[in-house]
């Protein structure tokens, strides 16, 4: 269990939330460069809608590795380079409860 | 003689004087739109002393929003992505109309005889088309396959002939729309163009219609003085047996240089800018460049090409010369850059700065930078002289 923790350092909850500042930059980022495919209101585009009903009964897990991975054989590109997994777990966290 | 006395009675009435100070006479031709994306607002600019001249608020969620412009340059046709197009009045700065035509849009045409204007759906896909006018319905064109599925549309320009001809991103269609009877548009498909077509230009003469592929790479050509021939593959697998990049942000064609003998656009997930040579229809070279372009826009002298990047190197802005295809400047206008429009001599270019919410402008000679205008994220740029062009 423990080497299972090191090795795989990350799938962060609550307990390593992004601070205030880099909160403000990823709003930034779904707003508008998620926006760019999904629409600023999220409410779709060339990319589906992601508001918090067009996501309701989806695994908040399954949302972040589509976020962290992309999904193939779609333009859904992998944000990995770019977010952490506690990121991608906040994004998800606020997009299903609904833009701010 | 009475006829001498009336002129002189109007000239020194205080009504009137006041009345020509506050709305003295003025062209539109130096005129132009910049989108503010998050805001739903758009700044009214002109270009001739660059300065904001008014703001036109309520136009909804303006991301990837567009223009077109009437024939007089008088009227700006604003498309939303949520599927509200506006009419807005250059000289009064106000919303003349507003429809809301669908659920989620991605950009309009309006026709050679500037009497209708057309918008392409997502949500439900399709093209409506409506008298420039009143915005009044005219005709309704889904983007229905044989299969009966729904497509987006994309790439919605405007030819000669009164058409209008677009792309169907699922299905992989290219449709020409012959609109010579309004009300019952003739549409011939052509089918089987290639995979998700995501963006399409048309040459500035209306000869070819080119539909950029996401799906595959490669790019679906249709000569429109030769439509019996059907849509040709260009530049076929260009990238083959290449690692395509992941794609942060979708280029555009819509800014495509064509400088007559050679067309370069964006390649899709490489750090290219592809060069076709526009008699052979063939590869002519490939130049490397910061980032993945978005929009790769010729000077109007066609002399240089300015291009832009996608997340996360859209901080950049890059200008090739086209004879000796080398990258001449580069500069760092600020954080994402998201267009650049050219005034219409090409002597200065105006580039939108979303994130510092700004429009930076710049002597398109020696790449000084001229002056800046505060904007809320701005996007798109539109000058009013885009109402004579094909296309645009």
């Amino acid at each position: 269990m423990l080497l299972f923790t090191i090795s795989f350092p990350g799938p962060a909850r609550a307990d390593s939330m992004p601070n205030p500042a880099r909160q403000a930059e990823l709003l930034n980022l779904v707003r508008q460069d998620c926006g760019s495919c999904h629409g600023l209101t999220l409410a779709g585009g060339l990319g589906l809608p992601l508001t918090p009903e067009a996501l309701k009964g989806k695994s908040p897990e399954a949302l972040e590795e589509t976020i962290l991975r992309g999904r193939s054989g779609t333009p859904m590109p992998p944000w990995s380079p770019f977010l952490t997994e506690a990121e991608a777990a906040w994004i998800v966290d606020i997009l299903l409860k609904g833009l701010p | 003689m009475r006829h001498k006395i009336i002129p002189l009675f109007f000239l020194f009435s205080p009504l009137l004087l006041s009345g020509c100070a506050s709305t003295p006479l003025r062209g539109t031709g130096d005129m132009g739109l910049i989108i503010e994306r998050a805001a739903g607002s758009v700044q009214i600019v002109e270009t001739t002393h660059r300065t904001r001249l008014g703001q036109v608020p309520g136009l909804g969620d303006l991301s990837h929003a567009s223009v077109n412009y009437s024939r007089d340059e008088r009227y700006a046709y604003v498309f939303g992505r949520d599927g509200g197009l506006t009419k807005v009045d250059m000289l009064e700065m106000r919303i003349v109309k507003r429809v809301m035509q669908s659920g989620n849009s991605i950009g309009g045409a309006i026709s050679q005889d500037g009497r209708l204007v057309a918008v392409a759906n997502y949500t439900p896909g399709g093209v409506k088309i409506f008298d420039a006018e009143t915005l009044d319905l005219v005709a309704n064109i889904p983007a229905i396959d044989d299969a009966g599925k729904s497509s987006k549309v994309i790439g919605l320009v405007d030819a000669p002939g009164n058409r209008f001809v677009f792309s169907l991103f699922e299905s992989g269609e290219i449709w020409v729309a012959d609109m010579r009877v309004a009300a019952k548009p003739v549409v011939t498909k052509f089918k089987g163009i290639g995979k998700e077509p995501y963006d399409a230009m048309i040459t500035g003469d209306g000869r070819y219609y080119l539909a950029g592929l996401f799906g595959e790479d490669g790019l679906a050509m249709l000569d429109l003085w030769n439509v019996q021939a059907g849509v040709k593959r260009v530049l076929n697998g260009y990238g083959k047996g290449e690692q395509k990049l992941p794609v942060y942000k979708m280029p555009h064609l819509e800014g495509w240089a064509a400088t007559g003998n050679e067309l370069l656009v964006p390649a899709v997930g490489r750090h290219e800018v592809l060069v076709i040579d526009q008699n052979k229809w063939t590869e002519a070279g490939r130049i490397p460049v910061h980032g993945q372009p978005v929009f790769v826009v010729a000077r109007p002298d066609n002399r240089q090409v300015w291009v832009n990047f996608a997340f996360p190197d859209n901080d950049t802005v890059q200008v090739i010369d086209i004879a000796s295809r080398a990258i001449v400047k580069t500069l760092k206008p600020g954080k994402a850059v998201l267009h650049m429009e050219f005034t219409p001599r090409g002597e200065q270019v105006w580039v939108s700065v979303r994130d510092d919410n700004r429009v930076e402008i710049y002597d398109a000679e020696t790449f000084e930078k001229v002056s800046e205008l505060p904007a809320d994220k701005p996007s798109g740029i539109f000058f009013t002289p885009r109402a004579h062009r094909t296309g645009q």
